[in-house]
């Protein structure tokens, strides 16, 4: 492989983690820009949507209607958790509302492990998503392909909900001043679900991207993607949604970085340096790249 | 139109309103006037459903509107210009005069409100695609108010609009509460500023530490040996 195949294969990898990412962290910023809540469950509600595709697609249904299937089942998981853990005790100190999500977190993942079972399931996916794109030296996996073009098509149309749409709009107020929102009139709850219904969904399309890539799911695959989004949110700025976007892929940027153009025994600790620059950054810019501190709670 | 009755609101264990009762007719301009923390801004939250009474009774238009949303405090066209104006920072002018119309229809009356607000403030016109924050201080006071305008209130809450703006700004907006006036707009004014809020006010209540201690016309107010002491630097 020349050195220019070479980059474009790495900038193709860091393009795909980065989607993947991205696509995690979205719901984590909106959650947490309006309600101040780090959900950790949004990791759940990843690994709620890819079971169901698994059970759909082993009912007999096609893949494709069980990806969709699995979209729908996040966004409900998502507005039925606000509905039933988190809206009863709105208000509640941060610390609070930290240690319910780590609760519903759980919960869920053990009723997995209980009704289903603890140990991996396979995820089958098309064929032609296991197939690759070569050119020249370099290949390009279909399911990639994929993650990058879904997640770009995605971007376009959340940005569209949330500068065009009232209710979009209405996000973005709520996150910027909730007692400004209220007073306009604009419905806390319904822009609430609103937000989880969003970030839930995206969050359901990168759970098919995740287990689509490892091949198989397990009650506790919400972890990873969870804790990446957290990052990238962080690096980005908490509570914007752009900012979790940059992240998302500055964050897989580094980690391909890392693991390609350092020797195998220092690439090892590639988590290690992206703590490293993400201490560096949050040195110079305490609230994230695209952060602003000022946050007022409901 | 409105009526308060016994209001109590506590802050945690503070006790911020003791039984404030005030009264505003349809039509009227009336101002409470009080020093800082004399419980003004937490009477005008209490009303919008911001913060709850216990106890306590808000009736507005003959309806029981105690513990109600705000959202549907606002659709049933009680307006509220907040204290510190509470903009929509990053978003653009005409985004936030948007979310004012939150509980309205879009279309023809969005349109003749917007029109309104541009009327009354040319300068939000100018500006509709920059970010609020961006806005100079009296710019932002103007929106503030052009974006409770655009739920179309009946009755107006307005709390401290002239603070900390320049004198020509001050004279301005109480101009423009003047003309909402005449539109036939109710108004319930909270000012520091008593001379200013007295002089446009029909009527005036006098709030010291969550208790109305003084009221009348704002003749009788402006006259009132003690008012003058107090607030008007006589």
């Amino acid at each position: 492989m020349s050195q220019g195949e070479m980059i474009i294969q790495q900038l193709f990898n860091a393009l795909t983690i980065g989607s993947l990412y991205a696509e995690a962290a979205i719901g984590l910023a909106m959650v947490f820009s309006i309600l101040g809540l780090i959900n950790f469950a949004h990791g759940a509600i990843l690994m709620v949507g890819a079971y169901s595709i698994v059970f759909a697609q082993a009912a007999g249904l096609p893949f494709w209607a069980s990806a969709l299937l699995g979209i729908a089942i996040s966004t409900l998981a998502g507005v039925l958790m606000e509905r039933i853990a988190y809206r009863p005790i709105r208000g509640a100190p941060d610390v609070s509302l930290l240690l319910t999500s780590f609760a519903v977190t759980v919960l869920i993942e053990n009723g997995i492990v209980v009704f289903v079972s603890a140990s991996p399931k396979g995820f089958p996916i098309p064929q032609i998503l296991n197939s690759f794109v070569s050119v020249g030296n370099m290949r390009f996996p279909v399911i990639d392909l994929s993650i990058i073009g879904a997640t770009l098509v995605l971007l376009v149309i959340l940005s569209l909900l949330v500068t065009r749409t009232k209710i979009g709009i209405a996000m973005r107020a709520a996150a910027s001043d909730l007692v400004g929102a209220r007073l306009c009139g604009i419905d806390i709850d319904k822009v609430i679900v609103f937000a989880f219904a969003l970030g839930s969904a995206m969050a359901g399309v990168a759970g098919i991207g995740w287990a689509g890539r490892l091949g198989d799911v397990d009650p506790f695959m919400g972890l990873g993607p969870v804790l990446k989004g957290f990052v990238a949110c962080v690096f980005g700025g908490f509570g914007s949604i752009p900012g979790a976007v940059l992240g998302a892929y500055i964050l897989g940027g580094m980690e391909v970085l890392f693991t390609a153009f350092l020797p195998t025994e220092l690439a090892l600790y590639r988590n290690a340096y992206v703590f490293i620059v993400l201490i560096l950054v949050l040195l110079l810019r305490p609230a994230g790249i695209l952060g602003t501190t000022a946050r007022e709670k409901i | 139109m409105l009526i308060v009755e016994d209001l109590h609101v506590y802050y945690g264990n503070l006790h911020a309103l003791k039984g404030v009762s005030i009264e505003v007719n349809e039509g009227e301009l009336v101002t409470v006037i009080g020093s800082n923390g004399a419980g003004k801004t937490t009477l005008l939250r209490t009303i919008s459903g911001i913060l709850r009474p216990r106890p306590g009774m808000i009736t507005y238009q003959g309806q029981n509107i105690t513990g109600l949303q705000p959202h549907n405090i606002v659709r049933l066209g009680i307006g509220h210009c907040p204290e510190g104006r509470h903009l929509f920072a990053p978003l653009s002018v005409m985004d936030n005069l948007r979310m004012g119309a939150f509980q309205r229809g879009g279309g023809e009356e969005f349109g003749s409100n917007l029109e309104r607000v541009f009327k009354l403030f040319p300068i939000l016109k100018e500006r509709s695609h920059q970010s609020a924050g961006t806005l100079s201080g009296g710019e932002q006071q103007m929106l503030a108010i052009g974006r409770a305008l655009m739920g179309e209130p009946k009755l107006l809450l307005l709390d401290e609009p002239s603070l900390g703006l320049a004198p020509v700004l001050v004279t301005r907006i109480f101009e423009v509460l003047g003309e909402l006036k005449r539109e036939g707009v109710t108004i319930l004014l909270v000012e520091q500023n008593a001379r200013m809020s007295l002089n446009v006010a029909d009527r005036g209540y006098v709030l010291e530490t969550g208790e109305a201690k003084l009221q009348g016309s704002a003749a009788e107010l402006s006259s009132n040996a003690d008012v003058i002491k107090a607030y008007l630097g006589g």
